[in-house]
Parts: structure tokens; C-alpha cells; sequence
């Protein structure tokens, strides 16, 4: 087992990321005249806790399948029909209720789902519809909106985090943002958490690394002459936020992202994938209380044989996206985290030339589970001829938005004041109860 | 290796590497005085007059808020704030010792134009300009459309081709995309899932609004003002139909008068056919011509004061990282206007909209050379001084800025176009990868943005400060100057001349001086504290924000 940061010298027996890094950070703090922004209460882990039933969720984890997932081949066959051309289906845990035969495991956990096949929105462009998907609003020139996760994290406090509340794992070019709640509000991004984050850890002994940090002070205060008094405080919060990368940098929640740490047959049951080790990660980092997760999954966009790059796709998903549920369950995170798995549209119900299938934004399905979501249940249908693009039931994206909003304890109808001065709704979208428990 | 040969390369390596620093130290000769203007006693002095209009109207802006000017910051602190403003670094040392060995009298002047006719400002300053034009949006086509319309207002930037012409260009051009680059104006707005659309006219409308004339109509694009404005639905899609005559063909952007413009108005049952109409100023715009051309002829008119207000409230911000006027692309028409604005606004267009002379006026006004700090450490600056700019704006530099920073501050020597093609290619690559890493701040560039965690993780441990802070000797400042500095002053002074484009205070210069004199005698260690401190002065707050 490899520690994620690297802290050379120290006895053998403190060699815990923890415990160095407290009594370091504790030095740098006092070194650079920072004392008294950490408190050593900060330093200590906070319990997970299990929110208990009836509670509104606290995390969210979103399987993020980048490009647009085929409705037909996952969560909504039309088995024997024209337009499955060929895709088979097989039963599943929901009585009565089929899904794409390469998703075998999430079969199995279909009756602790809801599937909405009926989702429609207006955007077939990949940028637009994925801000769509992701906000909750179509792109609009005035104003950029927050990221479902954003909005979590900004309607909630988690005083004891050191680590990013807010993370997006093998983001694409597009990841989750913190929009008119600034980029503080971005998640944060790590890619496949095989090798170590990016950028946590000091290349130079820790000797060094403390002396750099205490000479800042004689800049720093060269710097503050004749300014504002309090300049960090009130102006630039530059030394603020270096302290709270200090504390991140050697916080021991970063270990949540270091799967090696988790046993090997567990390891073995998310799939050897970065997907697979994003889906650890996040139950790893949810336990630790982040408020969400983005795992993105890419390579959806089949404009050209369909049928075996969404095999590949789904084989992909399958463990990852069955395991992650199975071990919230285990661990008593279920109620507290709600799981979602789409991406920005679905794929034309007819082939084209190319055995491939086209953006489809007309009826798509959503998987959602854990939280206050319904289990085994299935809401809205699509069109088994794939002619309609009325799907019945239909659900709109900012719904979706709103009804998981809700779920979380979160008013989606709250008001904010953005930078432009105009106030807008956390979602303009309805929370439709029947994807809710009773 | 024989120990002879080890010594003699040495040898060979030293005299090399003192030789190239001590040359680049002192060299002037790639820096000549600028180039003449048609008439320059003239030029200058009216330069100076406009500056001094715009000084009045901040000296009564400041007496009537009974705001108390600071004084004047220092040539160094000015020429930082130029050179960040103008070509997104820091001034190498290079430059330092070329700007200071200029006569105190003629310094001002000589740095402008020193700037001005370098590449990096008008590459950098297409850039900028880009981003309110087209946007920063990705795709394959869009990037590589971009990158060609880029690189031809750079040209047109370099050859301080007038604004207006500028921008008619860009609004008028037919052609493709390859071998029209101003073209890409509008067709950056083509879908290309959905090429037979043709170009996006509500994209287009919106982007005019905001980018030339500094107002949000786009706002108005779904239903009338709802928030105490008087736009009207119409007035939006009124200026859309301009562009609904721009379609896609072979030959690239080509006009179609007989292309309608159709749009279905908030409750109504129909589409109905938009006659292209301007919004305000209906009297300025031709009677006659081709659409595309009748509305460039309108928004670019001298007498349509929205344009220049856009254009000098831009400008503005370039300089101080703050618009005279917030938001930037929200001026109200009517005022009020800041006295400023409306004299930097005479001036511009008096002059034909020449962008490098209104650059001059602002940078040689007094307010643009306020200090951000009060000498008198009792009165510390107040956010009042600070708002009504009696002291220079503190402000965050922007992602691309800081990159700027540490690559230039890595080198002794400037970065720019006469820099070896593949200092130029890391340079790009690494700044691109480093903006990515940090963050990149979109089109808005102005809108007050936050510093970030992960940015602060990026400079402290991220691969571009450790590379340039590391030991090398062919790359890095900090490795060339502990090997060559005469003694430790020297080291100590020239890191902070590189990194923070001043000298050090004389506490700074005690604790760092003594913290290298501790570390000589032992090879090698004396380069790592070189290394470290850069990697501090690279991660003060000084180095991170324009003041």
C-alpha cells in the first residue's frame, strides 16, 4: 500500500498520512503566520454518518456517460422489435421489466431503481445538451448556471471537509461547473485514481517545503504595507485559500481516492477500468461526506456500429454501476446518496446507414436510485415503432433537476441573487412525485 | 571522465553561460527608440492633452466624494501593469535594465511604444478581442476557425488598422473561411451537426449587442424585458433578420437579400416574417445597400456612441482589469456616463478609432499610474479610494496572465517573436496546458472571478513552476543567476526584478541574501535555494494580482 502523499523523513511508526501531516501543518501554519486559520478541529476526519430513513439525501453520485447513451441497448429495449435491429433484452429483478442483456448485474439490482425512460429535452448538440443536462437549464448567453453538484454544495455546510466537497473524476472537456456561484463551486478534477491526484503532493523535501512556506511571510507582509489591513481576509483571500490547499495537501481524507486501499476482491467487482476505480473512488469519498461525485464515462457518440461500441460501453458500466450500489447498501450510505447514470441525450431509435445511431433527445432514460427515490419502478414509455417523439409520461430535464433537487432536502423553487443582479430559481422544473418513495 | 576534460568544459560552460547574461543584461540594441509618427511632437502632446481630460474628471469625481488621491506608484509598478496589460507577462529583466537605462523624461513614451510594436501585444490583444467576438466555445471546427480569425486581427491589430474598419470587416465579410479569415465571424455560429442551417442570425445578434455596442439585448430573446428595462422582444429579433440574409455555399459566407428572417413572438400562434430594423439611432443607418452592410455601416457609425463607449470601456479594462463601467456589456444608453468615458470617447473617435492611440491616452493618464497602496503605512488604502480609482485597482490577474508570468519570469530574456521558435512552441504549450489546469475564465473576463483551490494546488506543486524553478541550466532564470550572480544581492535583487518587477525591500533583502550565504560553500544547495525562492515570489499574492 502506497501512501498518496509522500512524506519523507519521520519515524517508521508515524509514517500515517494523518498523523505527519497534522503536526506539519500545525508548523506551517505558526512558520507562516497562519496559525489562526487552521484550527486542529478542522484536521480531524469527520464521521460518515448514515442519514437516517425519511431524511433527505446528502450526496449525490453522478455516472456521467459522455456522448449519449443508446436508450435501446441499456435501460429501454424494444426486444423483437425494428428498431432493436437485433439487440437482445433480459429480465430483471422488477418483475415484468426488461433491460439491454449486456447490463446482467444491474439486472439483478433493477428493483432498488427507477428507471425513467421518458426524459425529453430540446438540445441534440453535445455542448448544449450536456449544460442542459448538467444544470438543469438550456445555455443561455446572460447567465451561466451551476452544476446539480454546485448547487448541493452550495445549499449545504460541511464544516469538517479538507477535501474538495465538489469532484468530477476523468472529466471530458465539459465538466460540472460551479457557474454564478464562481468557480469555487467548480469540481474538482482527478483523473483515473490509479496513479496519485495531480498536484497534491511537493516535489521537494519537507525541509524545503516548510522554508518556502515561511519565507512567504516576509513578501507577504512587504507586500500588505499601506494596503487595506486585512487585505487576505477581505480582498484577495490568497493566503486563505493556499492554507486550505495546505490542509487538503495533507489532509488524511485524501486517502478516500486512493483505491489501491480497498481490498483487492472489492477492487476486482468494480471492473478493472478507470470507470470501475472512478465508481470506488466515489463510494470512497462519499463515506468520507462528499457532497458529489461526477464519474464520467465516455465514448457513447455511435454515429457508426452501434450495437458493439455500446456493448463495449456497457461492459464497462455493468460492474461498476452494480457493485457501487451494492456497496452503499452494505455500508448504509443507500438512503443518504441518491445515484443517477445518463448522459446528455439518447440515440435515434432507427440505424442509420452506418449501423450507427444519431442524437436523439426525444425520449431517453435516466437510472436513478438510492435517497428518497422510488424503487422498482419504471416511469413513462417510448414509442416501441420509434416513430413518436412523444414519449408517454414525459420528463422534462429540469424535472429531473427539481425532483432530485427536492429529494435532497433542497427548495428548487429557492431564488438566488446572480452576479447580474437577476434572481433565479435554483430549477424552473416541477418535482414530480411519483419518482419519489411514499 | 579525465579530470582535465571535466575542468575544461567547465570552463567552456561558464564563460558560455557569463557571456550570454552578462550580454543579455546590458544588451539594448534589440530594443530601438520607437518608431516615428507623422508628426510626433503633435501626436504626443494631444496624447498627453486627452490624458489630462481625463485626469480633471477623476480629480472632480474625487473632490466631489471627498477621496483622497495615493501618490504616483513607481516607473517599475507601472511598467508591470502595462506590460500584463498589453501582452499578458511580466516585463523580462532584459527589458527592465533596457527601460530603466532610458531617460527618466522619455521612459513613459519609450515603453508604450516599445510594447505596441511588439507581436505580443497584438496577438494578445486578438485574443482578447476574439473572445467577445466569437466566444470560447470548443469543437474541432470552431477551434481551428477561431485560430484563423485570431491571427488576422492580429494583423489588423499590428497595423493599428482602425477599429471601426475593424469590425465592418468582420460583420460584412463574405468568402471562406480559409481564405477569409474575418469570415469566421460568422460562421463560428454555423452548427455543424446542422451545416444546412447556415449561420445562427440570434448568435450573431447577440454578439454584436454585446461585443460592439455594450448592451445585453439578447436578454430579450425569448420575451420583452422583465427586469425594468424597455427592450422588446422585437427589438432582438429585429436586429437578427440583418444577418438572416448570410447563408453557406461553396464560396463560403455568401449574401442572399431574398433569405427571410421568420420568428414565432412569444404568444403568438404563428411565425411571421421579421423586417431587419435597428433598435435605437434609426436615423444613422443606410437606406440603401445590402443588409450586412447597412447595419456595419450603423453600429460602426461615428455618431452611434455605443460603439465607442464598448470600445473604450473595453479598452479600459484591458488596462485596469476593471471597466470604467459595470457591466461591461450592460452601458445604458442614456447614461449617466462617467466624465472619463465621454472625454477617452471624443478622443477616439476624433482620432478614427485608432486603438493604439487610445491605449497611449490611457496609459499616460495619472490615474492609470495611481499607486494600489499609500506610501504612509498609517492611512492604508480604503475600498472607497480603491472604487472611485484614487488608487489603483487590486486585482486578480487572469489565468493566461499568470502563465505569462512564470514563463517570463523563468527567463532572463524576453519571450517574443525574435525568441527561438522553440522557446516560442514550449512556451505556447505549456501556457495552454498551465490555463487548463488553473482554469480558464471564458469570455467574461472582467466579472469579478474567484481564486481557486486547485489554483493554489497548480502553483505550488503543479509541473509548470516546478519545471521552471527547477535546476536548469538552459532553461531557468533561477539556476543561470545562482551560478553566475557576482554575490548574493545581486541573485537576491535580480529574482525579485524577474518575478516581481521590483527590487527588494531592504527586510527582504537581509532575510533572502542570508538565507543563500547559508547555503553557499556546499554545491549545489545554493541552487536550490535559488529555486525556492523563486517558487516563494511565485506564490506570493504580489505575483498573482495586478496592482
Amino acid at each position: 500500500m502506497e501512501p498518496l502523499i509522500h512524506l519523507p523523513g519521520g519515524d517508521g511508526a508515524c509514517r500515517s498520512a494523518g498523523h505527519v501531516s497534522r503536526r506539519t501543518l500545525l508548523r506551517w501554519g505558526a512558520s507562516a503566520g497562519l496559525a489562526w486559520l487552521t484550527p486542529v478541529a478542522r484536521m480531524l476526519a469527520r464521521e460518515a454518518e448514515a442519514a437516517p430513513r425519511g431524511k433527505p439525501a446528502r450526496s449525490v453520485i453522478v455516472l456521467w456517460m459522455a456522448g449519449g447513451p443508446s436508450q435501446l441497448e441499456s435501460f429501454d429495449p424494444h426486444p423483437g422489435s425494428a428498431i432493436a435491429h437485433g439487440a437482445k433484452a433480459i429480465p430483471t429483478s422488477q418483475r415484468g421489466v426488461q433491460i439491454g442483456e449486456a447490463l446482467p448485474q444491474v439486472a439483478g439490482l433493477l428493483s432498488d431503481m427507477t428507471l425513467i425512460r421518458s426524459v425529453v429535452s430540446k438540445e441534440a448538440d453535445h455542448e448544449r445538451a450536456v449544460y442542459n443536462m448538467k444544470t438543469g437549464y438550456r445555455p443561455n448567453p446572460t447567465v451561466v448556471h451551476p452544476s446539480v453538484g454546485a448547487v448541493v454544495c452550495h445549499e449545504g455546510e460541511d464544516p469538517g471537509m479538507d477535501i474538495p466537497r465538489h469532484i468530477s473524476i476523468l472529466p471530458d472537456q465539459w465538466p460540472a461547473r460551479g457557474g454564478y456561484f464562481g468557480a469555487e463551486y467548480d469540481a474538482f478534477q482527478v483523473q483515473d485514481p490509479q496513479g496519485p491526484i495531480q498536484d497534491v503532493s511537493t516535489q521537494v523535501p519537507e525541509a524545503r517545503r516548510e522554508q518556502r512556506i515561511s519565507d512567504l511571510s516576509v513578501v507577504e507582509s512587504a507586500f500588505a504595507r499601506g494596503r487595506l489591513p486585512d487585505l487576505d481576509r477581505k480582498a484577495t483571500l490568497h493566503q486563505l485559500t493556499m492554507q486550505r490547499a495546505l490542509n487538503l495537501m495533507g489532509s488524511e481524507q485524501l486517502a478516500a481516492f486512493d483505491v489501491k486501499q480497498a481490498p483487492a476482491s472489492q477492487r476486482a467487482a468494480y471492473g478493472d477500468t478507470p470507470f470501475g476505480r472512478g465508481c470506488l473512488a466515489a463510494l470512497r469519498l462519499v463515506e468520507k461526506g462528499v457532497r458529489c461525485v461526477e464519474v464520467t464515462l465516455d465514448g457513447w457518440d455511435t454515429h457508426v456500429n452501434n450495437h458493439e461500441l455500446q456493448r463495449k460501453k456497457l461492459a464497462v458500466l455493468d460492474p461498476a454501476f452494480a457493485a457501487l450500489i451494492r456497496d452503499l447498501k452494505e455500508r448504509g450510505l443507500f438512503e443518504s446518496t441518491i445515484v443517477l447514470c445518463g448522459g446528455e441525450f439518447g440515440r435515434t431509435p432507427k440505424l442509420n446507414p452506418f449501423e450507427g445511431r444519431d442524437h436523439w433527445p426525444y425520449g431517453f432514460t435516466v437510472a436513478m436510485a438510492g435517497g428518497g427515490i422510488r424503487r422498482g419502478h419504471v416511469h413513462g414509455a417510448t414509442d416501441p415503432e420509434g416513430e413518436s417523439r412523444e414519449p408517454k409520461d414525459p420528463v422534462r430535464v429540469q424535472d429531473l433537476h427539481a425532483t432530485l433537487l427536492h429529494a435532497m432536502g433542497i427548495n428548487p423553487d429557492k431564488e438566488i441573487r446572480t452576479p447580474v443582479g437577476r434572481p433565479l430559481a435554483l430549477s424552473d422544473g416541477v418535482v414530480i412525485d411519483g419518482l419519489l418513495r411514499g | 571522465m579525465k579530470t582535465w576534460v571535466r575542468n575544461a568544459v567547465f570552463v567552456v560552460t561558464l564563460l558560455l553561460v557569463l557571456g550570454g547574461v552578462a550580454g543579455r543584461f546590458v544588451r539594448r540594441d534589440r530594443f530601438v527608440a520607437p518608431e516615428p509618427v507623422r508628426d510626433p511632437g503633435h501626436a504626443e502632446s494631444s496624447v498627453r492633452s486627452s490624458a489630462r481630460r481625463v485626469d480633471e474628471a477623476f480629480a472632480a469625481e474625487w473632490t466631489r466624494s471627498r477621496v483622497t488621491p495615493v501618490p504616483l506608484a513607481s516607473d517599475l509598478t507601472w511598467a508591470r501593469r502595462l506590460s500584463l496589460a498589453l501582452t499578458g507577462t511580466v516585463p523580462s529583466v532584459e527589458e527592465i535594465r533596457a527601460f530603466e537605462q532610458v531617460n527618466p523624461a522619455l521612459r513613459t513614451e519609450w515603453w508604450v511604444s516599445h510594447l505596441l510594436q511588439d507581436r505580443r501585444f497584438s496577438d494578445y490583444f486578438a485574443e482578447r478581442l476574439a473572445r467577445i467576438a466569437v466566444g470560447v466555445e470548443g469543437g474541432p471546427f470552431i477551434v481551428y476557425r477561431r485560430h484563423r480569425l485570431v491571427t488576422w486581427l492580429s494583423e489588423q491589430i499590428h497595423r493599428n488598422r482602425p477599429y471601426d474598419a475593424i469590425v465592418r470587416d468582420l460583420l460584412t465579410a463574405e468568402g471562406l473561411w480559409t481564405s477569409r479569415p474575418q469570415a469566421n465571424f460568422v460562421t463560428v455560429t454555423v452548427d455543424q451537426n446542422n451545416e444546412g442551417e447556415g449561420p445562427d442570425e440570434q448568435k450573431l445578434a447577440a454578439r454584436v449587442s454585446r461585443a460592439f455596442l455594450g448592451l445585453r439585448i439578447d436578454c430579450v430573446q425569448c420575451h420583452d424585458d422583465m427586469f425594468g428595462g424597455s427592450w422588446k422582444q422585437r427589438d432582438f429579433h429585429q436586429l437578427a433578420a440583418f444577418f438572416a440574409c448570410a447563408e453557406m455555399s461553396l464560396t463560403g459566407v455568401r449574401d442572399n437579400e431574398a433569405k427571410p428572417y421568420e420568428y414565432r413572438y412569444l404568444k403568438q400562434k404563428e411565425k411571421e416574417r421579421v423586417t431587419p430594423r435597428v433598435p435605437f439611432n434609426a436615423g444613422l443607418l443606410p437606406a440603401e445597400g445590402p443588409l450586412r452592410h447597412r447595419l456595419a455601416t450603423w453600429v460602426t457609425h461615428r455618431d452611434n456612441r455605443a460603439f465607442a463607449r464598448t470600445l473604450v470601456n473595453r479598452t479600459w479594462a484591458l488596462l485596469f482589469n476593471r471597466p470604467l463601467h459595470k457591466p461591461i456589456d450592460e452601458i445604458p444608453l442614456e447614461g449617466p456616463f462617467h466624465p472619463a468615458m465621454e472625454a477617452l470617447v471624443e478622443d477616439v473617435v476624433a482620432s478614427g478609432f485608432d486603438l493604439q492611440r487610445l491605449i497611449r491616452v490611457i496609459a499616460a493618464t495619472e490615474v492609470f499610474r495611481r499607486d494600489s497602496r499609500n506610501t504612509d503605512p498609517e492611512h492604508p488604502v480604503t475600498p472607497e479610494q480603491e472604487q472611485h480609482f484614487a488608487s489603483f485597482p487590486l486585482t486578480r490577474l487572469r489565468p493566461d496572465q499568470v502563465a505569462g508570468a512564470i514563463l517570463q519570469s523563468a527567463s532572463l530574456r524576453t519571450i517574443d517573436a525574435d525568441s527561438p521558435v522553440l522557446v516560442r512552441v514550449i512556451r505556447h504549450l505549456q501556457q495552454n496546458d498551465f490555463v487548463k489546469r488553473f482554469g480558464d475564465i471564458g469570455e467574461d473576463e472582467f466579472d469579478g472571478f474567484s481564486g481557486t483551490i486547485p489554483q493554489r494546488l497548480v502553483m505550488m506543486n503543479g509541473e509548470l513552476v516546478r519545471e521552471r524553478t527547477k535546476e536548469d541550466l538552459l532553461m531557468n532564470a533561477a539556476t543561470r543567476i545562482a551560478a553566475v550572480a557576482p554575490d548574493e544581492d545581486v541573485a537576491v535583487e535580480t529574482a525579485y526584478l524577474a518575478v516581481l518587477t521590483r527590487r527588494p525591500t531592504p527586510a527582504e533583502k537581509a532575510h533572502f541574501v542570508d538565507r543563500l550565504r547559508d547555503a553557499s560553500g556546499e554545491d549545489g544547495k545554493r541552487l536550490h535555494r535559488m529555486g525556492d525562492l523563486y517558487w516563494t515570489l511565485m506564490n506570493s499574492t504580489e505575483f498573482s494580482w495586478n496592482h
